[in-house]
């Protein structure tokens, strides 16, 4: 298949840190699967930092390769610095993605602020401002307008 | 037969090779004659009794009463825009309503959206959970009114075949003009104009192994009907353009050998597909077959597999060296899981893993075989990383 980077490739066909953590400290569930992607995270915060982030992906290729690369790219970082992740700095670290894809299934930064929202609801804290989740406000399944 | 023997080809619904018996009957007509056929020296009197010929066996394919009524194209989405709106617009004064399935082809879908425009109302007829359209509902639709009846004559993605004469009778009934787009259908089953009482007909050449970039329309002579493109007033006068002889000589050819090989052919694939079917159906848990079980193309098998996404698996089974299609909505240009599928009740996180895989000519148990055989632990594999997946569903 022509349309993806070898390293998309390389994590659809070997995905990263794949499963559950029963004692999670947060869980991320973004997408839908009308859309054609769901994705859960799970992170195991320590000392203010994501000591483990796991996942679970119903979707294509790119859904599955970008939930796989955030788990690398958020482990060991602070909260704060994993709540920084973009969709955008994502697809770069997979090489890019195809554009119909950018929208779409690019939502494990999403899944991953979800998460961390999850853990500091859970544990009081307040989330810094500005922090949203960039699926939320939009219909997952439309085109951009542009 | 193929460049690549390592791939399992199984995707002649997407694209079907052309037969080498087809390419060596062309090959003339691009390499040695040339002339315009619609020249009166030697020249053009060869390319134009090529031509008929062509014509003639497209006919004969079909049981066409002249073959004049068989007009060239240049595929089945130009037909389909020729048929459509050639029949709205030339009968405008009589109505402005259309009736058509809801599992049209997206070429039929998007021309009728622009006849909407154009001021035309559509009434899309519902089908049952393997696709057949409802009858009674056709004829409680339609009116005076209703100008056109379009109907496929089985469809691209789950291969049901449609009550084809039964609503040619019904579109008659209320004078309407019936249209069907045999595309998915041409060459695999057998399509008899005149038992059928069909109107007009796309007919595409790629989809029975047939060159790509003609195809035809069947316009029985009377039919309400002005042309698309206008120019020379070649091919009568319906479809203006010099023509394309060497595909054409292609098409008939593809038409000569389906019309001599269709039934064993028929047999031969239905034997494999279903084989393929019942394995998985055994073998793979929340496996299900979409569309009828018998009254279907003979090389088509759409399957659906719950909790999994379609374009994962056909992702993994390129890495395999197996070529399928998908109906998920990651694999479509409008991010859209099918139309027909969901049509048909189906759900759309099970919509989402469905996969179409097509046998055809140069298809053997061998690569039904392959298919299953890697198949299952594909599925494992997905459904152990998917959220949606009950526990021990595999």
């Amino acid at each position: 298949m022509g349309m993806y980077t070898e390293k998309v490739m390389d994590h659809f066909r070997h995905p990263r840190n794949v499963g559950e953590i029963p004692d999670a400290s947060g869980i991320g569930k973004v997408g839908n699967p009308v859309c054609g992607d769901l994705m859960w995270i799970y992170i195991k915060v320590k000392e203010n930092r994501l000591e483990d982030v796991k996942f679970k992906t119903f979707g294509c290729g790119a859904a599955i390769a970008t939930s796989s690369i955030i788990t690398e790219m958020a482990r060991g970082k602070t909260i704060e610095e994993a709540l920084k992740i973009s969709r955008e700095e994502v697809a770069n670290e997979l090489g890019g993605l195809p554009a119909i894809k950018m929208h779409c299934s690019n939502l494990a930064s999403d899944g991953l602020k979800a998460a961390i929202l999850d853990y500091m609801k859970k544990n009081g804290i307040k989330p810094p401002e500005g922090i949203k989740i960039e699926s939320e406000h939009e219909d997952a399944c439309d085109l951009p307008s542009s | 037969m193929s460049q690549d023997e390592k791939v399992t080809y199984l995707d002649y619904a997407s694209y079907s090779p052309t037969d080498h018996r087809v390419i060596d009957a062309m090959l003339p007509y691009m390499k040695k004659y040339y002339g315009n056929p619609s020249s009166p020296h030697s020249n053009g009197a060869r390319m134009k009794i090529a031509l008929e010929d062509a014509r003639n066996k497209v006919a004969s394919l079909i049981n066409a009463e002249k073959p004049s009524d068989v007009v060239f194209t240049s595929g089945a989405t130009e037909g389909i825009n020729a048929a459509l709106r050639g029949v709205a617009f030339r009968s405008k004064d009589r109505g402005n309503h259309i009736i058509a399935s809801s599992v049209e082809h997206i070429s039929v879908r998007n021309t009728l959206k622009y006849l909407v425009k154009n001021g035309f109302e559509i009434t899309y007829l519902p089908v049952d959970n393997y696709g057949t359209i409802d009858l009674e509902t056709l004829k409680k639709t339609i009116t005076d009114k209703t100008i056109l009846v379009t109907v496929m004559y089985a469809n691209n993605e789950v291969g049901t075949i449609q009550p084809i004469k039964e609503i040619a009778e019904v579109a008659h009934s209320k004078k309407a003009v019936f249209h069907t787009d045999a595309t998915a259908a041409i060459g695999k089953i057998p399509i008899d104009v005149m038992k059928d009482g069909i109107d007009i007909m796309t007919l595409s050449s790629g989809d029975m192994y047939g060159p790509y970039g003609i195809g035809a329309l069947y316009i029985r002579r009377g039919t309400r009907f002005e042309p698309l493109i206008i120019g020379g007033g070649q091919e009568a006068g319906l479809r203006s353009g010099t023509e394309n002889v060497a595909g054409a000589v292609g098409m008939g050819k593809a038409a000569e050998i389906a019309k001599a090989e269709m039934e064993t052919e028929g047999e031969r694939l239905s034997v494999i597909r279903d084989s393929l079917v019942s394995r998985l159906l055994k073998e793979i848990q929340y496996a299900f077959l979409n569309g009828h079980p018998k009254n279907r193309l003979p090389g088509n098998a759409n399957m659906r597999f719950s909790f999994i996404e379609g374009e994962s698996l056909v992702l993994s089974l390129d890495m395999e060296g197996i070529a399928v299609s998908s109906g998920s909505a990651c694999s479509s240009k409008t991010l859209e899981p099918s139309h027909v599928l969901i049509a048909m009740g189906i759900s759309h996180a099970d919509a989402q893993g469905s996969l179409l895989i097509s046998f055809g000519r140069y298809s053997t148990m061998a690569d039904a075989d392959s298919f299953a055989g890697v198949l299952p632990n594909i599925v494992r594999g997905l459904r152990e990383m998917s959220p949606i997946a009950p526990m021990g569903v595999r």
